[in-house]
């Protein structure tokens, strides 16, 4: 019998697409997240001026990246979005409940060291990967 | 819920990757359907119904009533 009367490739294709954009929007807010932070000290010796547009450069490639991910969420079909929706409520889950009790070890003076948020944002994009793997794993 | 899904794939000899490509979802989607793991939206029930020529009661069924 037929194959079903499709035009193959085309959902594919966008997905594609779509990874790419998200990819190149990540790297833009990666770097405009570096420039900063680290254009003060060695670049422009603190000057408010490129601080500020620095820093507004960054907002924006944030913007792109969030607007890029959007797209990208509602172009996946209902299960990829189920597995992200449950990575998503994973990580955000413990970002919160992980965030204040380390913020609270050094409130109750149990760490000696100031909480990076660094830190947090490993955690978050380790549970998220952790999400991911796990949620292809069950629907496989 | 279950689904003929599968059976209904078999009796037209398509694979999950054809029917993944006419329906524009992934294949692993496809099979996790058919193996029971995931309930498609009432979106994607009507798509895989109207691909088949089939109601949505001809393509799954109720746990509960069957």
């Amino acid at each position: 019998m037929n194959p079903p009367n499709t035009t193959p490739g085309n959902w594919t294709d966008r997905l594609k697409k779509n990874t790419i954009r998200l990819g190149y929007w990540t790297l833009a807010w990666v770097i405009t997240l570096a420039l900063a932070a680290f254009g003060p000290k060695f670049i422009w010796d603190y000057a408010t001026l490129p601080g500020v547009l620095a820093l507004l450069l960054n907002l924006a490639a944030g913007m792109g990246w969030i607007f890029a991910n959007k797209k990208n969420l509602s172009d996946l079909d209902d299960l990829q979005r189920k597995i992200q929706l449950e990575a998503t409520a994973l990580s955000l889950s413990v970002a919160v409940v992980a965030g204040l009790s380390y913020e609270l070890l050094e409130d109750i003076h149990l760490i000696s060291f100031q909480p990076q948020i660094s830190h947090l944002v490993i955690l978050i994009a380790a549970t998220y990967a952790i999400g991911l793997f796990t949620g292809n794993r069950r629907y496989q | 819920m279950k689904n003929r899904l599968k059976v209904l794939r078999a009796e037209r000899d398509w694979t999950q990757a054809q029917l993944a490509d006419a329906l524009e979802v992934s294949r692993q989607t496809v099979n996790a359907i058919e193996t029971g793991k995931f309930d498609p939206s009432l979106s994607l029930a009507f798509k895989i119904a109207r691909l088949f020529g089939l109601t949505i009661e001809a393509v799954f069924q109720d746990d509960v009533l069957s």
